[in-house]
């Protein structure tokens, strides 16, 4: 009983002090920024509530390119980055091609700048003048966003299932099952479970880097704010664009640390 | 000592040690609105960068037919040209000018600027004007429309015709603007982050025709893209002449001196000399009604 009342004690005295801290902290730095002698120039070019009012619109509109981008960007890599890391970790002589087209393709995409690749397929495949094949930006756009990012996301699937022991495989193999079965249902979905917070963490970047594709003229929330600034000479649209993807990419940030402790937790079954 | 004091004196003292201090910029001391007096703007009390040198800006690549072979030093191209004169005009000889590559985009960041003035094709304009301040117009800017040779858009004779294509301008020009504002195409306009990335996207039949000034525009059709026509010209905005003006730091006291300079060389038919020799062939282009 004793012991329990000294806990909470101290478990409210490291609260109010922590708390306390990062109030003072914030305190500080606001009055550093806003008692700094460039402040109101400052203010006035990137928290104008006028010009913030005027792009809202803009940025809203150009946002949704950029959440339909990276929600079907995510579907197909994370299908290409699943093929590739299986087709790295395949072990029938048969299947030799096959490994080394995945090695070589990890190791170009993962070393070419996405912004690059963006431009390369964005104005490079149109001007081959092909027929059936869509001269879209948006369209080149994504799929070099796809090719550069299948390419981690098929390492960090490759980590996961090689993180899987080989008795695990061993043991699958002996109650019948075949190498493909043994991957289906004993490697793949653990492997996957474990990274699933890297990818996560892979997603929330892609989220980010859906604003590369303004370089092949796609007008997306964060190429409207440049535009709306390059006229108007005013930062205030880079603040409300931030607002944007802070609004969208912290509750899933959240979310990857909640699924993540919710998996430790169950893993280690109440030892801790 | 709490805890408390023992973290929060360090703080303190990073805070203090990082505490910004004042600085004696050019913007600082502005808005001063004594008129000029020839001692004010003789060569050694102008307020300049670094003494001794007048620090002109402009955007890497330097285009031409404004700038000559991406080198604006040579005094080739109209707005090196003009660079110069006003330069000679202040009282320095083309050695004592200096250039720095300054993009677009950082022209007009806030604070302290690190060229005297950028001349870079910049339209003046009434909300740029609250940032940043411009010499008068060195230059009157028409409105052009560039198309692939072969494309239906090349016949079209009027500015409502343009509305049912595919138009593009880069990203904060006044000629997006004229697409928005004058022609309101049926779909939104492409918008480029350069007038390379516009061109690629002509080239490629992404966009059926894209805006730009005219000079600009001539020179793309004439000598970048030959498979390019000009279709024609016109003036964005009716009444209110659009005008290229050089870009200087908020409040800067350099602004009435280049503005008297830039008035001796219209006097005097020098501006009128530099624009026959770059920009003469932009004459006969069609208007758009």
């Amino acid at each position: 009983m004793e012991r329990r009342g000294v806990r909470r004690h101290q478990r409210i005295r490291s609260t109010s002090i922590s708390t306390g801290l990062v109030v003072l902290v914030l305190v500080v730095l606001a009055l550093v920024v806003t008692g700094s002698p460039g402040w109101p120039r400052v203010r006035e070019t990137f928290f104008n509530g006028e010009d913030a009012r005027a792009v809202f619109p803009d940025v809203l509109g150009g946002f949704w390119i950029n959440v339909k981008l990276f929600m079907i960007c995510e579907v197909a890599i994370l299908a290409l980055g699943l093929a590739v890391a299986l087709a790295r970790t395949a072990r029938s002589p048969w299947l030799a091609p096959v490994r080394v087209a995945a090695v070589v393709y990890t190791d170009l995409f993962r070393g070419i700048p996405t912004i690059l690749l963006i431009l390369m397929l964005g104005f490079g495949v149109p001007a081959l003048q092909l027929q059936g094949l869509p001269t879209d930006e948006l369209f080149w756009a994504g799929v070099a966003l796809v090719l550069s990012y299948g390419a981690y996301v098929a390492e960090v699937y490759r980590a996961g299932i090689d993180s899987i022991h080989p008795s695990q495989v061993a043991s699958a193999e002996a109650l019948g099952l075949s190498h493909t079965q043994a991957l289906r249902h004993v490697v793949v979905p653990q492997g996957v479970r474990r990274v699933v917070p890297p990818l996560l963490n892979d997603f929330v970047s892609l989220q980010k880097d859906t604003a590369l594709v303004s370089v092949v003229a796609v007008f997306d929330a964060v190429f409207a704010a440049r535009d709306y600034t390059a006229y108007n000479f005013n930062y205030t649209p880079y603040v409300v664009v931030a607002c944007f993807f802070i609004v969208l990419t912290v509750p899933l940030a959240r979310f990857t640390d909640w699924l993540s402790r919710r998996w430790m937790e169950r893993e280690r079954a109440g030892q801790l | 000592m709490t805890l408390r004091t023992i973290v929060a004196v360090p703080l303190l003292l990073l805070v203090a040690a990082c505490a910004p201090v004042d600085q004696e910029g050019p913007g600082d001391t502005a808005a001063d609105p004594t008129p000029t007096t020839a001692d004010q703007c003789a060569t050694d009390q102008l307020p300049l960068l670094k003494a001794g040198t007048l620090t002109i800006g402009t955007d890497s690549p330097a285009f031409s037919p404004w700038f000559k072979g991406n080198d604006p030093t040579n005094g080739r191209g109209y707005e090196s040209a003009v660079a110069y004169a006003v330069a000679e005009e202040l009282g320095f000889s083309d050695g004592d000018v200096s250039w720095v590559t300054v993009p677009f985009n950082t022209s007009y960041k806030p604070g302290v600027k690190d060229f005297d003035f950028d001349i870079n094709q910049i339209s003046i304009t009434s909300a740029r004007a609250e940032v940043v301040d411009f010499s008068d117009g060195y230059y009157e800017a028409a409105q052009a429309v560039i198309a692939l040779e072969d494309s239906p858009i090349a016949g079209a004779t009027s500015v409502a015709e343009l509305a049912d294509y595919n138009l593009g301008a880069q990203t904060g020009t006044t000629s997006l603007t004229a697409i928005r504002d004058v022609i309101q195409p049926a779909n939104d306009p492409a918008v480029f982050e350069d007038t390379s990335a516009a061109k690629q996207a002509l080239l490629n039949g992404q966009v059926d025709g894209i805006l730009a000034d005219l000079p600009t525009a001539f020179y793309i059709t004439a000598v970048e893209i030959p498979q390019a026509t000009l279709i024609g010209q016109f003036q964005p905005d009716v009444g209110q002449q659009e005008e290229f003006g050089m870009l200087f730091e908020k409040g800067s006291e350099l602004v009435p001196c280049v503005n008297e300079a830039l008035a001796t060389l219209r006097d005097d038919g020098t501006l009128d000399q530099i624009e026959q020799e770059w920009l003469s062939d932009v004459v006969d282009v069609p208007e758009l009604q």
